[in-house]
């Protein structure tokens, strides 16, 4: 057991590595020298340099105590990712960004969970009927609508047309009444693709021998949907459940940028329209680590509820 | 992906047909098609995929022919600025008076495009890679596995834009990325993990099978063991898993371009979503409803057809 805690622990750091050597191709190699792209147009040959300095375009990429690729890893292993292009701290904007991100995606994540599995469970019960059947469909046909219909044609219904809700993030606001519309259409759109999931999910069960044993038993089926197989489906679901959880720190990219929210994706956003590499950078690597220790988490979690985990 | 896979099994009423008909063998494509032609909802759903198809392909013809039809001249003027759908301009028209209906018309041909190369490069890198990795396991293994770990621990679309906002507009070997060029290389540089592994974990099983051992104990190089007996062994799983790829392909192109990542003085999908985004204030429906429309038409009918494909073509749900 121990000895598979830390043999999982071991594994983190070619993992950590790679992601390290990933980020370093993307944004130093491949991207480059962007000192020109930052003093913007007619800057002084003066100005040019000392952004250059700044930065440590100027310095070896390789082979050196001071070259680029190990201050690259000291930044990252130290979280100290430097200025973003409006001279703030990469970190402290990160810092920010992380409640109003977390404000939206918990409640979303949350709602599409509980939704979506007891509309499962529901669907499952009635499987095989023209129910089901129109239920495949729509989460398919849902699946089908691009996400960006969905928030625009939501923001301009419920908030603009029909005023249900506010349009924009303002500070005046509180947090219930401007998240209330993006969670809203976050859980729409994620309906169709994870009802049909967690649907599979109650059939595949329902096949299992334990179901059959049940039944032959004389148990009625609302018994055994609730009894039986929705507690033997929750370890699926909550491995999809943990799984995701790193992913709601990143908040949701399209959702704050339509609703104005100061959360991370609204970052991001910003950052891919000035081409800020530094502030990417900083999310990619957070974002990679999280998913990591994540992952770690459940790897243990797991080897704790069940033992023949630590034995491969 | 295999939801779905369980979700059509769930669905399908056991065909009894194979143990009726003691014929002649079927090979397993033909036996999979003939199965596929009876599903008719299947059916109507690849014509509508071909319809997109034949209509990116006519494009490009008739750009490189020259030819002044609908969708090469959607530049031109045909109206007033925001001319709602009349019997004009089916579609109304945009900001510019350009029609409507001649850049969705137009805008198919980004996507497919798009849509394409990403799948071709992703299968050129995917399966390639998963196959070294399962056959030979060891080192190699080791290292295809801990690239794609690394690679699957970022979120997909962060990693998207990462690569997309760095290879825009880079001059690599001499060539411009311009465009939709950055795009379907950000998109397909990043989503053959999935086929990686998929391919990987099916070599791995197919390797102790006696057909391998044969084709080994006849002294074939591990070559031809892996180009002419494994791949084409699982090479169903590669369509099924891009027909239903293909429509993530397709989102993600509409978000990149909308993001102003995409082709930038062409009409795309994307770029006309992001148009109405100021529209829609103005009441300007007619732009986003018509992208909506063809970006859901395809989808759905590549979903459909993908689940199809993937029930007629995936042996281990025949035995059932």
């Amino acid at each position: 057991m121990t000895a598979y805690i830390i043999r999982r622990l071991l594994y983190t750091i070619p993992i950590v590595f790679g992601v390290l050597m990933l980020t370093f191709v993307l944004f130093t190699l491949v991207g480059g020298d962007i000192s020109l792209e930052i003093a913007g147009k007619g800057a002084t040959q003066e100005t040019i340099d000392e952004i250059r300095e700044e930065y440590g375009f100027n310095k070896p990429l390789f082979l050196a105590w001071d070259s680029q690729f190990i201050n690259h890893f000291k930044s990252a292993l130290t979280f100290d990712f430097g200025r973003a292009r409006d001279r703030e701290p990469i970190i402290g904007k990160i810092k920010r960004g992380v409640g109003p991100s977390l404000a939206l995606t918990v409640p979303m994540f949350f709602g599409v969970v509980i939704i979506s599995v007891s509309l499962a469970l529901v669907v499952a019960f009635v499987h095989g009927s023209i129910w089901d059947i129109s239920a495949v469909f729509i989460c398919v046909a849902g699946m089908s609508i691009p996400y960006l219909s969905f928030i625009l044609f939501g923001q301009y219904f419920l908030a603009y047309k029909w005023g249900v809700f506010p349009v924009f993030f303002s500070p005046d606001l509180t947090m219930a009444q401007y998240v209330a519309l993006p969670a809203l259409i976050g859980i729409v759109a994620g309906l169709g693709g994870n009802l049909r999931f967690y649907r599979t999910v109650m059939l595949d069960e329902m096949r299992s021998d334990y179901v059959r044993t049940a039944f032959a038993k004389g148990l009625d089926t609302k018994r055994v949907l609730f009894k039986h197989v929705l507690k033997n489906a929750m370890i699926p679901i909550i491995t999809r459940v943990v799984l995701a959880i790193p992913f709601l720190f990143l908040g949701s990219l399209l959702l704050e940028r339509f609703f104005g929210i100061p959360g991370l994706g609204y970052l991001m956003i910003g950052a891919i329209s000035s081409r800020d590499y530094f502030v990417i950078n900083a999310m990619t690597y957070i974002s990679a680590i999280l998913f990591v220790v994540f992952n770690l988490i459940t790897d243990i979690c797991y080897s704790l509820v069940d033992p023949r985990v630590s034995l491969e | 992906m295999s939801d779905s896979e369980n979700i059509t099994r769930t669905q399908r009423p056991c065909p009894s047909q194979g143990a009726a008909q003691l014929g002649k063998g079927r090979s397993l494509w033909s036996d999979g098609l003939r199965r596929l032609r009876r599903r008719k909802l299947a059916m109507v759903c690849f014509v509508v995929v071909l319809i997109y198809f034949s209509l990116a392909g006519f494009i490009y013809l008739a750009e490189l022919f020259d030819w002044r039809i609908g969708p090469t001249l959607w530049a031109e003027q045909v109206g007033e600025s925001y001319a709602p759908p009349s019997s004009e301009n089916i579609l109304g028209t945009d900001i510019f008076g350009q029609s409507v209906c001649r850049k969705t018309l137009y805008g198919t041909k980004i996507s497919i495009t798009v849509a394409l190369c990403a799948s071709f490069i992703s299968i050129a890198i995917g399966v390639p890679l998963g196959a070294i990795a399962g056959y030979f396991r060891g080192v190699a293994d080791e290292i295809i596995v801990w690239i794609y770990s690394t690679l699957s621990s970022v979120p997909y679309i962060l990693l998207i834009l990462a690569f997309a906002v760095v290879l825009r507009d880079k001059t690599i070997f001499g060539y411009k990325l311009t465009g939709i060029t950055a795009v379907y290389l950000a998109i397909g540089l990043t989503s053959w993990v999935g086929i990686c592994r998929l391919i990987r974990g099916e070599i791995i099983k197919h390797k102790g099978r006696d057909y391998v051992l044969a084709a080994m104990s006849y002294g074939s190089s591990e070559r031809r063991i892996i180009f002419k007996h494994l791949i084409p062994n699982v090479f169903h799983l590669i369509i099924i898993d891009f027909s239903l790829r293909f429509v993530a392909f397709i989102h993600a192109e509409v978000i990149l371009s909308f993001l102003g990542l995409g082709e930038a003085d062409r009409p795309s999908w994307g770029a006309m979503i992001n148009d109405a985004r100021i529209e829609l204030s103005r009441g300007v429906w007619w732009q986003m409803a018509a992208a909506t429309a063809a970006i859901f038409f395809i989808s759905l009918a590549l979903n459909i057809f993908g689940d199809a494909l993937r029930d007629s073509l995936d042996p281990k749900l025949r035995i059932q």
